[in-house]
C-alpha cells in the first residue's frame, strides 16, 4: 500500500523506452487494481465506522431515539418501532459480532431503518429525494470550478511573478481563506436580500408543479440554483487557480517547455499544450484528494439557501437526533466521494502515459 | 531564516498573525478597560442596534455588543486551533515520523491507516460523533477536530523523514551505531522543524475554520464567544434576512484576514525553498534559445566542415 496516493509532483522518470526494470507493459491497470483494492479497504472501514460509532458512543443512542420517538408522536413507541430501532442499533443482548453481521445482512437488503423525524417514513425514501439535488448542485459546480480556476492558474502561473501573479495572487490568496458559508450569507445578503436578484430558498418555484418535463419547473430550478452555485463556483475556482498556478509556475522552466519556445511556437501553443498539459496532472489528482472536502462548501451551501438536497437533510437529522437519517446520509457521501475519488484516479491514468501501458 | 525575514509576503502576514496573537492575549481584558463592557452584557436600551456611537459595530438582537464579542471571540478561536493544531501535528509527527523512519512493513501499515482517514470526508463524520455526543464543549470540538485532521500533515511528515533517512548524516549514524530513537528526537526532528512549523500554523488555522464551520452546523452550546459562534447566531436569529449584516460580516471577515495571513507566510516559505516561483522563466527561456542556437550553428558548421 505504500505510495498508493498518485505522486503530485511527477516523478522524473525517463519518458523514453528505458532501460532499466520495466514497470510491466499494464503498468496502468496494476495502478487502477491496486487504487481499487484500496477504495474497497477504505469502503470497508467507513462502513464498520458507520456501525462502530453508535455503539461506542457513551450514552444508549437507542433509548435517546425511543424517547425521541416518543416525543415525535406522542405516543410510547409500539413493538414495531422498539424493533426497528434495536435492529438498527443492535440488540444489546446479542453478541457485538451478531450484530456486525446483522448490519452488514441490513445494508445488503437497503434496510437503512426508519427515520425518527419523519416517523414512520423509510430513511432511503428521505435520502433518495434529496440525493439527485446534490448531485445536480455538486456536480456541476466542482466540475465548472474546477475548469475556471485551472484555467486561470494556468494563465497567472504562466509568468510568475508577472503583473496578472502579483495583482491576482494576493487576492485570491484572501478570497480563498474566505469561510464558505460565510461566503454563501454575503451572498443570500447581497444578492437575495439587498438587491433582490435571486431567490434565497429552496430548489424550486413552490408555485410550479414539480415537473421533470416542464420548461417552466426546469426553469425555476435554474434560477433557485443560480446563487448556491454561484458561490460554489466561486469558492472552488480560487483553490484550482492557486493549485495550478503554483504547478505551472514550475513547468514554465521545463527543459520541454524552453524547447518549445526554441522551436519557434506560438505562445498560446507552447502555454496551453506545453506547460499547462503538464501542469494538469497534479490538479487531476487534486481533484479527486479535494472531492471529499467540496462536500463540506456543499453542505454548508445548502443550509444557508436551504436547498432541498443531503446537506441540508444532514443538517436536520443532526438537529433532531435522527440518527438513522444521520449514519445512512454519511455512509452515502463517504462511498460517493470514494467512487469519485476512483474516476478521477481512472481520468489520471489516460491522462499520464507513464502509468498507460506503452505502445 | 533572514531569508524568511526579508521576504515581504512572509513580513505581512506575520504582523498581522501576531496582531491576532496579541488580540488573542489582551481581547478580553481590551474589552473589559478600554470599551468597559463584556460580551455578555445586556443593553436593554439597544436590541439589535446598527453601527453606531454607543455600540461601534452595533448589537445583538439580545442586546450585546458586537465589538466586544469581536474582540473576545479571537481568543475563543484561537483556542481551539492551537489545542487542535497541537493535537493534530502530534499525532502527525508520531505517525508520520515512525512510519517514514521505520519503513517496511510499519510503514505500509501506517500510511494505509493514514490515507483512509485522509480519504473519508471529514465534515460529515465530525458531524456525526458530534451528533452522538450530550455535551459539546471548545475542547471537545477541538479535540474532534485535531483527531481528523492529522492525515494531511502525516503525509507530509512522512515524505520528509523518508527523504532524510537516505541522507549521508543518518547513514553515517547507522553505521556508528546511533541508538534509533536518538537519530529520530536529536537528529532527524530538529530538521523537520520547517515543515513542521509551517504545518502546524495551517493546522491552526484549519481548526479556526473548521470550528467556525461545526458552530455553524449547530454543534456546541454557547459556553464560549468564538468567531464562529458569532456567524452561528448570524444565521440562527436570521441576521440576513433582517439586514443585519454586522452581526456575520465582522467575524467573517476575522477569519479571513487570519486565513491570508497564513497563506502569505506560507507563500514565502515555498518561494524561499523553491526560487521558481517567484522569478519569471524568461530569463531561463532567453538563455535556452542562445544556447539551442548556438548549438544549431555548431551543427552546421560539422556538416559543412564534412
Amino acid at each position: 500500500m505504500a505510495a498508493t496516493r498518485a505522486a503530485p509532483v511527477p516523478a522524473p522518470t525517463p519518458r523514453g523506452k528505458s532501460r532499466g526494470p520495466r514497470t510491466g507493459s499494464h503498468a496502468g491497470w496494476t495502478f487502477l487494481l491496486r487504487r481499487l483494492g484500496f477504495y474497497l479497504v477504505t469502503a470497508w472501514a467507513a462502513i464498520t465506522l458507520n456501525f462502530l460509532i453508535p455503539r461506542f458512543m457513551p450514552g444508549d443512542p437507542a433509548v435517546a431515539l425511543l424517547k425521541n420517538l416518543q416525543q415525535t408522536t406522542g405516543a410510547a413507541p409500539n413493538t414495531a418501532a422498539v424493533r426497528a430501532v434495536r435492529m438498527f442499533y443492535g440488540d444489546p443482548t446479542r453478541n457485538l459480532l451478531q450484530q456486525y453481521l446483522d448490519y452488514w445482512n441490513n445494508l445488503a437488503h437497503f434496510d437503512f431503518g426508519l427515520s425518527v423525524s419523519h416517523y414512520p417514513t423509510p430513511v432511503s425514501g428521505i435520502v433518495l429525494d434529496a440525493l439527485p439535488w446534490t448531485v445536480l448542485l455538486a456536480g456541476t459546480t466542482t466540475v465548472i470550478g474546477w475548469l475556471l480556476g485551472t484555467l486561470l492558474g494556468a494563465f497567472v502561473g504562466w509568468k510568475p511573478g508577472g503583473r496578472a501573479d502579483s495583482l491576482l495572487t494576493p487576492i485570491t490568496a484572501f478570497l480563498y481563506s474566505l469561510p464558505p458559508f460565510w461566503l454563501a450569507l454575503l451572498a443570500v445578503y447581497v444578492f437575495g436580500f439587498t438587491l433582490g436578484w435571486f431567490p434565497i430558498s429552496g430548489g424550486y418555484d413552490p408555485d410550479v408543479p414539480f415537473q421533470l418535463n416542464n420548461l417552466w419547473f426546469l426553469l425555476s430550478v435554474l434560477r433557485y440554483g443560480a446563487l448556491p452555485a454561484f458561490t460554489l463556483i466561486f469558492i472552488g475556482i480560487n483553490g484550482w487557480m492557486f493549485a495550478m498556478r503554483n504547478v505551472m509556475a514550475g513547468t514554465v522552466s521545463e527543459d520541454y517547455v524552453l524547447l518549445a519556445h526554441a522551436k519557434g511556437l506560438r505562445p498560446r501553443r507552447v502555454m496551453l499544450r506545453y506547460a499547462a498539459r503538464n501542469a494538469l496532472l497534479p490538479n487531476v489528482s487534486g481533484l479527486a484528494l479535494a472531492l471529499g472536502s467540496i462536500f463540506g462548501g456543499v453542505v454548508f451551501a445548502e443550509i444557508v439557501f436551504t436547498y432541498p438536497g443531503l446537506g441540508y437533510v444532514l443538517f436536520q437529522a443532526v438537529s433532531s437526533h435522527d440518527y438513522p437519517l444521520m449514519q445512512t446520509i454519511f455512509l452515502l457521501i463517504t462511498l460517493g466521494v470514494l467512487a469519485a475519488n476512483l474516476i478521477a484516479d481512472s481520468t489520471y491514468v489516460l491522462l499520464d502515459p507513464r502509468t498507460r501501458e506503452e505502445r | 531564516m533572514r531569508q524568511f525575514l526579508t521576504n515581504g509576503k512572509v513580513r505581512v502576514g506575520l504582523v498581522i498573525l501576531g496582531g491576532f496573537l496579541l488580540l488573542a492575549l489582551v481581547g478580553p481584558w481590551l474589552v473589559s478597560s478600554v470599551l468597559g463592557t463584556d460580551p455578555h452584557r445586556i443593553d436593554y436600551d439597544a436590541l439589535g442596534v446598527g453601527p453606531g456611537a454607543d455600540h461601534l459595530l452595533g448589537t445583538t438582537s439580545s442586546g450585546q455588543d458586537v465589538l466586544a464579542q469581536l474582540l473576545t471571540g479571537c481568543r475563543g478561536s484561537v483556542e481551539v486551533g492551537l489545542l487542535s493544531g497541537v493535537l493534530a501535528v502530534g499525532v502527525a509527527a508520531l505517525i508520520g515520523v515512525t512510519g517514514g523512519f521505520l519503513g517496511g512493513r510499519t510503514d505500509q501499515l501506517l500510511t494505509a491507516v493514514t490515507n483512509i482517514f485522509a480519504t473519508l470526508p471529514s465534515l460529515p463524520l465530525m458531524l456525526i460523533v458530534a451528533g452522538y455526543m450530550t455535551r459539546v464543549d471548545s475542547v471537545v470540538i477541538a479535540l474532534l477536530i485535531g483527531l481528523f485532521e492529522w492525515p494531511v500533515c502525516a503525509r507530509y511528515l512522512r515524505a520528509q523523514t523518508l527523504s532524510l533517512r537516505g541522507r549521508d548524516f543518518v547513514q553515517a549514524l547507522r553505521m556508528v551505531g546511533e541508538s534509533r530513537w536518538r537519530m529520530v528526537l536529536v537528529e532527524i526532528m530538529p530538521h523537520l522543524s520547517g515543515v513542521l512549523s509551517s504545518l502546524f500554523l495551517r493546522a491552526v488555522v484549519t481548526g479556526v475554520f473548521a470550528e467556525a464551520g461545526l458552530r455553524f452546523l449547530g454543534i456546541g452550546g454557547g459556553d464560549s464567544v468564538t468567531w464562529g459562534t458569532m456567524i452561528a447566531f448570524a444565521q440562527q436569529q436570521d441576521g440576513v434576512l433582517r439586514g443585519m449584516w454586522w452581526w456575520f460580516v465582522p467575524p467573517g471577515l476575522f477569519i479571513a484576514l487570519l486565513g491570508t495571513a497564513t497563506a502569505l507566510v506560507n507563500f514565502g516559505l515555498d518561494e524561499i525553498g523553491n526560487p521558481v516561483l517567484r522569478h519569471s522563466g524568461r530569463a531561463a527561456i532567453r538563455r535556452a534559445r542562445a544556447h539551442l542556437a548556438a548549438r544549431r550553428d555548431r551543427t552546421n558548421t560539422v556538416e559543412v566542415t564534412s
